[in-house]
């Protein structure tokens, strides 16, 4: 690929990540009111979305081989339990962290 | 002039301890991403400019192994929307917190990756944090860490070897973290499940390449049929 065809494959890129972050934007203005579906969606989409990208974290964990999932498993239950109990989110985050990484280091 | 300056550091101070979790993740994604640039024979350059223009972890990686086929535009746009398609649910949640806030709003979608947008759509920000602002720092420190891990990881690529294994996952807890927030913020879940059951299915169903789109149509669907029962009691929708 010479330069300029790679300044256009990843002029695409941006292009094309650009038209995915703006495109709600623009078909609903500030200036008009937004469809009553669009906005049922902005009310009940997140929830769905933060579940989507927890799944999209854990997609290439290896259920049937390998460590059998176990130290992702292990690690979002410490995390989960640490978040009940302290309700801190950098603890909760860097304890499961901290959790994952001695298991995949040392135990498995 | 003082007072403006106040407004930004307080803003500035108020956003940092939220973004920590994304610079111990994104100096670590970022460097392996200038790391994986490096040994594929690109020099810093290109993960420098990638990493600030895109920004947009997966489709940087993507696009790397773009730059190493065949020419072909076409494939490379068609490909990227579909990758980073998940940002217009994003776009749709943030059409309300987004107004108002001027013309950093184009800086604000601009920057809006997983991170940026998890942490702008759940932060409780005081009522004396400017809320624009806070949203600009998060977007920015965000989009600097990953410019610097990507940068440096491109200047010294080979040169690297520490164990970091596992240090990945510091993602996977912060949305685990993020979706429990919201768990605990909202009465229903049933969107909330919807969200984690439909993925899983579309997961083993159609596999880790291809399950975002999926996942996405799915969820819209299953969303818009239970409309009904989820708007029950509410006036507003």
């Amino acid at each position: 690929m010479s330069l300029s065809q790679q300044i256009i494959t990843i002029a695409m890129v941006v292009l094309a990540t650009m038209a995915t972050r703006f495109l709600p934007f623009v078909l609903f203005p500030s200036g008009k009111p937004t469809p009553k579906y669009i906005q049922y969606l902005g009310k009940v989409l997140p929830c769905a979305v933060f579940g989507l990208l927890v799944i999209y974290c854990l997609k290439d964990v290896t259920i049937f081989s390998g460590s059998h999932g176990l130290p992702e498993l292990i690690s979002i239950f410490v995390v989960v339990i640490l978040h009940l109990w302290k309700r801190q989110m950098l603890l909760s985050i860097a304890g499961g962290t901290i959790c994952y990484m001695l298991l995949v280091q040392f135990v498995f | 002039m003082q007072k403006k300056f106040y407004t930004l550091k307080k803003a500035l101070f108020c956003a940092f301890p939220y973004t920590l979790p994304i610079f111990a993740g994104f100096w670590f994604l970022g460097l392996t991403y200038g790391i994986y640039m490096n040994v594929s024979g690109f020099s810093f350059w290109y993960p420098m400019i990638m990493s600030l223009t895109i920004f947009a972890g997966s489709a940087e990686f993507i696009a790397v192994n773009m730059l190493l086929g065949a020419f072909n535009p076409i494939q490379a746009f068609v490909m990227t929307l579909m990758i980073n398609a998940r940002h217009l649910f994003y776009g749709i949640s943030m059409l309300d917190k987004f107004r108002g806030v001027g013309l950093k709003k184009l800086y604000l979608i601009y920057g809006m990756c997983d991170e940026s947008f998890s942490i702008n759509y759940t932060a409780d920000i005081p009522d004396d944090v400017d809320r624009g602002w806070f949203m600009f720092f998060v977007t920015l420190l965000n989009h600097f860490y990953w410019f610097f891990g990507a940068t440096l990881g491109g200047i010294f690529g080979s040169f690297i070897h520490f164990n970091t294994e596992g240090l990945d996952f510091v993602m996977t807890a912060m949305f685990v973290v993020i979706f429990m927030e919201q768990w605990l913020k909202e009465k229903r879940h049933t969107n909330a499940l919807v969200g984690l059951g439909v993925s899983l299915i579309c997961l083993i169903i159609f596999g880790s390449e291809n399950f975002i789109i999926p996942s996405m149509l799915a969820i819209l669907g299953v969303l818009t049929l239970l409309r009904k029962p989820l708007t029950k009691g509410e006036e507003i929708l």
